[in-house]
C-alpha cells in the first residue's frame, strides 16, 4: 500500500471518530442518559398493552391504529388481554395521558424525536 | 468528463456564480414557503394551481422537444443534426430537473413526496407522470453521457444504445401526453376537457423547445464559436415553423368549438382570458392578447423563407415564439382552466413576488445544470476535433 | 494486484449491501404478535351507500343555515379564514351558482332568493379519488369519500378534479385561525399543506350518531342508506322531485336536493 504511514493512522482516527457516540460519553464522563421520570396517569393503572410492549411498540401501534380506524373503518381495538378500547389518540390515549408535557414530551425531547401528531391532533386542555 | 467543468474561462465561472446567487435567493424564499406554506403564493381555493404548475407544464414540453432532433437524426439518419443532438439531450435533462423542482415547490407537504412511490396508484395520471419523468431523466442522462463519451474516444456508441434511443423517442411523446392527461381527464374543468389537449401540448412543445435550444446555441456560438451548422439550423427552423403553425391552428380550433357551439362551459374560460368578465378586465387579459399577437407575429416572421433564413432576424423571431407559447401554455392554460370556478364565479390569480423568486431560483438551477453539461459537451467536442 | 483489489472492493460492497438489507428487513418483521383484533364499532351506523337529501324548501331563515354550517364547522374545527385561501366544508350559495347547468332565466322569485347548502357530494364515481396519486383520498365501501390527512402530499390534483369545488386546501397553518381554547377536543384539526372537505361525519357515524348538519337541521336534511329500499332517504326520494349537481359529468353524486 502506498503512503501507509498516512493511510493507517488516518483510518484509525476515522474509525475512532465514527464510533465515538458509543464510547465518548463513558470515557469523558459527559453524557449519561437517564430515563426521564414520567408523570403517570392518575386513573387507569394499565395501558392497552403491557408497559414494556407499549414503550417499544407505541409508534407502530399508533400507525396501525391510524390505518385501521381511518382507512379500514375499524375503530374498536380488542387488546391481547381481551379488553375493548375505542381507537382514538385524542379520546383514548390522551384521556388517561392527559399531561403531554410530563409524559409524551419528556422522552421525545430527551431523545430528540419530534412526531408531528400534534400538528393536527388536539392536546388535552391541561397542557395548553 | 466531469473534469471539463474545472477548466474554463473566468466568464464561465462568473456566470455560474451569478446563477448560484439566484438559486440562493430562490432557496431562501423557499424557506419562507416552508414555514408559512403556500399562503405566500397568489393561489386561492378557486385557482388552486398557479405559476409553479404552469412552469412545470411548459418545461415538460421543452424536455420532450429533444425528440425533434433525435427522431430525424437516428430514425431518419439525418446526419446534419448529429452535431447538435447532445445539446438537445442535455437541455432535456435540465428541463426535466426543473419540472421536478417545480412540482416539489408546489406541494403542500413535500416531505411526503415519496408517498407517491410508497403507495402506487395506477389509476392516477400523476403517478404515471412521476414515473415517466424519472424514466426520461435517466434515459437522457444515459444516452447523452454514453454518446458523448464515445465521441470523446472516437468510437462507435455501444449497440445497446440504439434500443434506448428508440425508447427515448417514444418516451418523449409519452411524457408530454401524460402531462396533457393530467388536464384532459378532469371532468369539471371545461377549458381542459378536450381531446386535443395532448395534441396542443405536443405541437406547442415541438416549436417552443427547439426554439429555446437554438436561442441557447446562438448564445454559445457567440461565446465559444461553436457552430451547429447552417443547414441544421435551417431544417430545425422549418420544423419549428410547422409546429407553431399547427399549434396556433389547434388553438383556433378550440376557439371555434367554444364559440360556434355556444356552449357556455366551453366559451366562458376563453372569453374570460381575452375579455375579462362583468365588464372588467384583469392583468391576464392584456397578457393573453400580447401572447396572441406575438404568436401571429412569430409565424409572420418564420413562414416566409427569406425571413426565416435571415440569421440576424431569427433570434428575434424565436424569442417572440417562445414568449407567445410561454404565455399560452403557462399561465394562460392554468388560469383558463380554473376560471370561472365550478360555481361560475371569478377569482383573480396573480403570482406573488415570493412565488416568482422561487421560480427564478428553479430556472437558475436548470440553467446551471445545462451550463455545466453543455460546457462538458463543448470541451469534449474540442478535444475530439468535432467542434 | 490491481485485479484482486477490484475484486476485494466488489465483494466488500456486495456484503455490506447484503448485510444492511438483512438488518433493515429484520427490523420490519418485529411487528405485533400479541393476538389483538381490530373490529368496526358495534354501535356504529352501517350502510351500503350513504346519501343525503336536502329539502331546500324547508330552510327559511338564515339562522336555519347557520345552525347546520356552525354545527359542522365547530365539530370538525374548521377555521374561518377571511380571504380567498379559505376553508369550508359546508356553505351556501344561490341556485345559479349551485346548478349552473340547469339555469333558468325566468325562475320564480322565491327560488332566486333561496339559498342552497353546498358540500362534498361523496360521489359514486369520484374524479378526486381517481386522480389522487397516493390514495390519500379514497372511497370507503359504504360510499363515503374519505380523506387521510396523514398521507396527503398537498398536490391539489383532487381540487382540480372535483367538478363541484367542494375541496379546500390549507394554504397556511389552520391553527392560526382557530381559537385553540374553543376547539372540539374530540376531533383533530388539520395541518398546513393538506386538502380537506366534508367527511359525512364518519367519526360520528362510528359512534351511532347522525352527521352534525343533519342533527342541526332537525328534519330538513335526511341522511341514510341508499341501498336500503326501506330507508327514509329512499322514501323521500320516491315521493319528491329531486335534482343533483352537474349530472352530466357522470359522477353520480350522493347529495340530492328537493327543489
Amino acid at each position: 500500500m502506498y503512503n501507509t504511514k498516512y493511510v493507517l493512522p488516518g483510518l484509525l482516527i476515522f474509525l475512532a471518530l465514527f464510533t465515538s457516540p458509543f464510547w465518548a460519553g463513558k470515557v469523558f464522563g459527559t453524557a449519561s442518559y437517564e430515563r426521564p421520570k414520567l408523570a403517570l396517569p392518575a386513573g387507569e393503572k394499565e395501558c392497552i398493552e403491557p408497559v414494556e410492549y407499549m414503550r417499544t411498540e407505541h409508534m407502530q401501534i399508533l400507525d396501525t391504529w391510524r390505518d385501521q380506524a381511518l382507512r379500514e373503518g375499524k375503530r374498536t381495538y380488542v387488546a391481547s388481554n381481551g379488553k375493548v378500547w375505542n381507537i382514538s389518540l385524542q379520546n383514548t390515549c390522551m384521556k388517561c395521558h392527559t399531561n403531554k408535557a410530563e409524559f409524551c414530551d419528556k422522552c421525545h425531547t430527551s431523545n430528540s424525536v419530534t412526531p408531528y401528531c400534534w400538528d393536527c391532533h388536539v392536546e388535552p386542555k391541561g397542557n395548553r | 468528463m466531469i473534469e471539463k467543468v474545472l477548466k474554463g474561462s473566468p466568464k464561465f465561472y462568473v456566470w455560474l456564480v451569478f446563477l448560484g446567487s439566484l438559486i440562493g435567493l430562490g432557496a431562501f424564499t423557499y424557506l419562507f414557503q416552508m414555514k408559512y406554506g403556500l399562503s405566500i403564493t397568489g393561489m386561492s381555493r378557486d385557482v388552486s394551481w398557479g405559476f409553479y404548475i404552469a412552469q412545470f407544464t411548459y418545461l415538460v414540453g421543452v424536455a420532450a422537444s429533444a425528440v425533434m432532433l433525435v427522431l430525424p437524426a437516428y430514425f431518419h439518419h439525418y446526419k446534419k443534426f448529429k452535431k447538435m443532438i447532445i445539446f438537445g439531450e442535455f437541455m432535456a435533462i435540465g428541463a426535466v430537473l426543473m419540472c421536478m423542482l417545480f412540482i416539489v415547490a408546489d406541494m403542500g407537504q413535500p416531505q411526503r413526496m415519496l408517498n407517491v412511490m410508497l403507495h402506487p396508484t395506477p389509476n392516477s395520471v400523476m403517478f404515471y407522470d412521476m414515473m415517466v419523468l424519472m424514466g426520461y431523466l435517466v434515459l437522457n442522462a444515459v444516452i447523452g453521457w454514453t454518446t458523448l463519451e464515445c465521441e470523446r474516444h472516437q468510437v462507435e456508441p455501444p449497440k445497446w444504445i440504439k434500443p434506448l434511443i428508440y425508447l427515448s423517442i417514444f418516451w418523449a411523446f409519452s411524457i408530454h401526453t401524460v402531462t396533457a392527461f393530467l388536464y384532459s381527464g378532469l371532468p369539471g374543468r371545461h377549458y381542459f376537457l378536450t381531446a386535443i389537449m395532448a395534441a396542443r401540448f405536443l405541437s406547442s412543445a415541438f416549436c417552443a423547445g427547439p426554439s429555446i435550444l437554438l436561442l441557447l446555441l446562438f448564445v454559445v456560438r457567440k461565446m465559444t464559436g461553436f457552430n451547429p451548422g447552417k443547414e441544421a439550423v435551417q431544417t430545425l427552423t422549418k420544423i419549428i415553423t410547422y409546429a407553431m403553425g399547427i399549434n396556433v391552428f389547434f388553438f383556433l380550433l378550440e376557439v371555434f368549438t367554444a364559440f360556434y357551439s355556444g356552449v357556455p362551459g366551453h366559451a366562458h374560460p376563453i372569453a374570460y382570458l381575452f375579455s375579462g368578465h362583468g365588464g372588467h378586465v384583469d392583468w391576464i387579459t392584456g397578457f393573453m392578447w400580447v401572447g396572441a399577437i406575438l404568436a401571429i407575429l412569430s409565424l409572420a416572421l418564420l413562414i416566409p423563407p427569406s425571413l426565416r433564413d435571415n440569421e440576424k432576424l431569427l433570434p428575434w423571431s424565436l424569442a417572440i415564439l417562445v414568449t407567445a407559447t410561454w404565455i399560452d401554455k403557462g399561465l394562460g392554460l392554468i388560469i383558463g382552466g380554473f376560471t370561472p370556478n365550478p360555481f361560475e364565479k371569478y377569482t383573480v390569480y396573480t403570482p406573488t413576488v415570493p412565488e416568482l423568486l422561487i421560480s427564478l431560483g428553479i430556472f437558475a438551477t436548470g440553467l446551471f445544470v445545462v451550463s455545466i453539461l453543455w460546457k462538458i459537451a463543448l470541451d469534449v467536442k474540442k478535444e475530439a476535433g468535432t467542434f | 494486484m490491481k485485479r484482486s483489489r477490484r475484486q476485494f472492493l466488489k465483494v466488500a460492497s456486495l456484503s455490506v449491501l447484503g448485510l444492511s438489507t438483512h438488518l433493515a428487513t429484520g427490523g420490519i418483521v418485529n411487528a405485533a404478535q400479541q393476538g389483538e383484533q381490530y373490529l368496526p364499532n358495534e354501535h356504529g351506523l352501517k350502510a351500503g351507500r350513504w346519501a343525503m337529501v336536502i329539502d331546500t324548501r324547508a330552510f327559511e331563515t338564515p339562522a336555519d343555515f347557520e345552525a347546520c354550517v356552525t354545527a359542522c364547522h365547530k365539530v370538525h374545527n374548521v377555521p374561518h379564514i377571511p380571504n380567498h385561501q379559505d376553508i369550508k366544508w359546508l356553505w351556501t350559495d344561490k341556485y345559479e351558482h349551485v346548478f349552473p347547468e340547469q339555469s333558468n332565466n325566468h325562475m320564480s322569485e322565491a327560488l332566486e332568493k333561496r339559498d342552497f347548502l353546498v358540500l362534498c357530494n361523496h360521489c359514486e364515481n369520484p374524479p378526486c379519488v381517481r386522480v389522487c396519486p397516493t390514495k390519500a383520498t379514497y372511497k370507503r365501501p359504504d360510499g363515503i369519500v374519505a380523506m387521510d390527512y396523514h398521507r396527503c402530499i398537498g398536490c391539489r390534483f383532487c381540487m382540480a378534479g372535483c367538478p363541484y369545488g367542494a375541496r379546500s386546501f390549507n394554504f397556511s397553518d389552520p391553527r392560526k385561525h382557530l381559537d385553540m381554547a374553543e376547539v372540539n377536543p374530540e376531533f383533530p384539526t388539520r395541518m398546513i399543506g393538506v386538502v380537506e372537505k366534508c367527511n359525512f361525519c364518519v367519526e360520528r357515524l362510528a359512534q351511532g350518531l347522525m352527521p352534525a348538519c343533519v342533527e342541526a337541521a332537525e328534519g330538513k336534511i335526511v341522511f341514510g342508506d341508499l341501498n336500503d329500499p326501506e330507508s327514509e332517504v329512499r322514501k323521500v326520494l320516491a315521493e319528491n322531485f329531486t335534482i343533483r349537481r352537474k349530472p352530466a359529468v357522470g359522477t353520480q353524486p350522493g347529495v340530492y336536493y328537493i327543489i
